[in-house]
């Protein structure tokens, strides 16, 4: 662990139910209990969390400023060191993995979350894409990732069936997983962009996910078996579609360079695929070996709330730990069209 | 106090409009002028390919790059997707495919749509030709769309351009329009349909006891989530106030308005409103306030003095 100033662990994860529709609850309404329940998990209190940071987005709520609201839910009077991320919660457990290194903080809170169901997130991810070239044509998310299942088989890397066993295989994992929104036989349905049927795309819904880092001994104190964060690093590729290798992720494979994953083997991998296409271009950046457990859990195919699902990886990937059926295991989240914007981060238990 | 009643939420449509007014840069406007102009213009990177659509600084070095040059309008597909269900905006409204299409003389790809009877009048590596916009504003739609065509491609490379055009492109309008359907959750719908039969609730908090007005679900000092609605108010003090001096776009008030925090009797927080009924300068801390509901209103429309003394300060220095 010579490799950064502290050790810093996943100490604890919780997530809410991912549900198509949570009409009747506010964000903060939705995250609260998550919150509770992650904090339950450590013994700690609210005002006892050195550095909170999350992870939404405006476009998905409709209004400015959305995180504030849930803000309430974390009990932020008196004032808290605090921070947001308009990005997937794994970003902001990036930042908050920074600010414990520098040592201004020997724990932290790090929360997601994202509501799809009042908008189309179809037409809202449009909004993140180049605003003189792409978006004035609004091509959806399932449009640009279809573009990069067809480069794909266009290669032979993959067909129609393969992709189809990916869909497959992920939510037959997410049988164990009671959070999951879409669980057991998927029909694979029809094209929704060809050559992606609804089966290879993830299901739309709301979602909450929280994590408790802390810092060396403390880490050890509130949790039996942490889940150490060995390696984290991101890394993003041109904005330009036209302009990137579709069937390949070098961004992904650079950040897993520097976190450190090929430096050993590992047993568990918990990838965020939204699109089935995807999953084989991650395995490729990360020369995944055919033993590895991948996406366990059921993955993002299984549910994907917005924001929420990178975090998801890392907690997912992190209570494998805790419960003692991995000993190193690589979580990654991506953002962006096309696996633009890519994060891994190794986690290890201890030997024992 | 009563607990709250089963969730039975309010929800409504909203629709967030926004028109972005981007400027351009010297090559971006150069390439969307030249779309006005029917002419494809890339720019070459500092280790000599030709990218189209052009940006302005190198994507491996981040150099400044302003070598621009004009490529054919005939191209390559490089990848594609059928799009069955064509969406609102989308360039095409019957079903399509979306392209990158690699134009002769580039080595990078444009995203666009292409017109094709079916998806299987479409492959990889088929030969694709502008279809212009008959009007054209400068403006990636401008390209209407890609269409099939037999041309093999085109002889000579991209050739230089200097990018000078009359009357040149310097900015675009971005229109965007998302649509939602807005549930404020359930502790605002509580508030709203409340003050619909002119009455104020707020929520108190199990563990500190504060009571929150408007209530949003939870006690940011607790973290917890308040459950326990309570009845506040009518009338209320005023904690802190300013004056308004500029007419709002649309507004039907005379300034200059008072516009105060007003802290209703038994509420730990004070929620906002005008002032009326009494002169703007003669407003002042600890006012005795009363709200005032018009015909048909779902909220009060200002506030009143109640003619009570003024509070006395301790009773609401800690609500300012
Ligand atoms: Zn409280």
């Amino acid at each position: 662990m010579a490799r950064h100033a502290r050790e810093v662990a996943v100490v604890a994860f919780a997530q809410s139910d991912h549900l198509r529709r949570t009409d009747e609850l506010s964000e903060v309404e939705m995250v609260m209990p998550v919150l509770h329940e992650v904090l339950a998990a450590t013994g700690l209190k609210a005002g006892e969390i050195g550095f909170t940071c999350s992870g939404s987005s405006d476009y998905l709520a409709g209004r400015a400023f959305s995180f504030t609201m849930t803000l309430d839910g974390v009990g932020a009077w008196p004032p808290i060191s605090e921070s947001h991320v308009e990005m997937d919660g794994a970003w902001a457990l990036y930042e908050a993995w920074v600010k414990i290194q520098t040592g201004e903080a020997d724990t932290a809170l790090v929360y997601s979350y994202g509501k799809s169901s009042p908008g189309s997130v179809r037409d809202v991810l449009t909004r993140q894409l180049d605003p003189y070239y792409v978006a004035p044509l609004w091509p959806d998310a399932v449009a640009l990732a279809a573009l990069q299942a067809q480069a794909l088989i266009d290669t032979g890397e993959t067909d129609e069936a393969a992709l189809a066993a990916v869909g497959a295989r992920s939510r037959d994992a997410a049988v164990a997983n009671p959070h999951a929104q879409l669980r057991g036989p998927v029909p694979q349905g029809d094209y929704q962009v060809r050559p992606l049927r609804t089966g290879d795309c993830p299901p739309v819904g709301d979602g909450v996910a929280a994590v408790v880092l802390a810092a060396g001994d403390l880490a050890r104190r509130l949790c039996e078996r942490p889940a150490w964060i060995t390696g984290i690093d991101h890394r993003i590729e041109a904005h330009s579609l036209g302009l990137r290798d579709l069937t390949d992720s070098p961004s992904t494979r650079l950040a897993a360079e520097h976190a450190g994953v090929f430096e050993a083997p590992v047993d568990t991998a918990e990838l965020h695929a939204p699109f089935s296409s995807q999953e084989i271009v991650l395995r490729k950046a990360l020369g995944l070996a055919d033993d590895v457990a991948v996406n366990p859990s059921g993955g993002a195919l299984a549910a994907n709330p917005m924001m929420a699902a990178g975090l998801i990886r890392i907690g997912e990937a992190a209570a494998r730990i805790h419960r003692g059926a991995s000993r190193r295991a690589v979580a990654h989240a991506t953002s962006g069209p096309c696996l633009q914007q890519n994060l891994v981060a190794v986690l290890e238990g201890d030997a024992r | 106090m009563t607990a709250a009643s089963p969730p039975e939420v309010l929800r409504a449509p909203l629709v967030v409009e926004f028109p972005f007014t981007r400027s351009l840069g010297p090559v971006q406007s150069a390439f969307l002028t030249g779309l006005r102009e029917g002419t494809v213009l890339g720019v070459r990177t500092s280790d000599g390919k030709v990218m189209v659509p052009p940006v302005e600084y190198d994507p491996v070095t981040a150099e400044e790059i302003r070598e621009l040059v004009e490529v054919a309008a005939t191209g390559t597909v490089t990848t594609w997707a059928w799009n069955e269900h064509p969406r609102r905006q989308q360039p095409l409204d019957t079903p399509f495919a979306w392209v990158l299409v690699r134009l002769d003389g580039s080595d990078t790809a444009l995203l666009h749509a292409l017109d094709a009877p079916g998806p299987d009048a479409v492959r990889t590596g088929m030969r694709v030709r502008v279809r212009w916009a008959a009007e054209r504003t400068g403006a990636i739609t401008d390209i209407a769309c890609f269409e099939p065509c037999d041309d093999g491609p085109a002889d000579g490379g991209p050739t230089p351009h200097d990018g000078a055009f009359a009357d040149s492109v310097t900015g675009i309008v971005a229109e965007a329009r998302l649509d939602y359907v807005y549930s404020p959750g359930r502790a605002q719908t509580a508030y709203i349909n409340a003050l619909s039969e002119r009455r104020t609730v707020g929520e108190r908090c199990p563990s500190c006891h504060k009571v929150y007005v408007p209530p949003r679900g939870a006690c940011p000092t607790c973290g917890v989530a308040t459950t326990d609605r309570v009845e506040v108010g009518p009338a209320g003090t005023v904690t802190t106030y300013c004056i308004v001096n500029i007419k709002a776009k649309n507004l039907d008030i005379e300034v200059p308005y008072v516009y105060a925090h007003i802290a209703l009797d038994g509420a730990d927080l004070a929620l906002h409103g005008r002032i009326g009924g009494i002169p703007y300068d003669q407003v002042r801390m600890g006012l005795r306030v009363e709200p005032v509901w018009t015909e048909g209103g779902r909220y009060p429309d200002h506030y009143r003095p109640t003619g009570e003394p003024d509070a006395d300060y301790d009773a609401y220095k800690e609500l300012i």
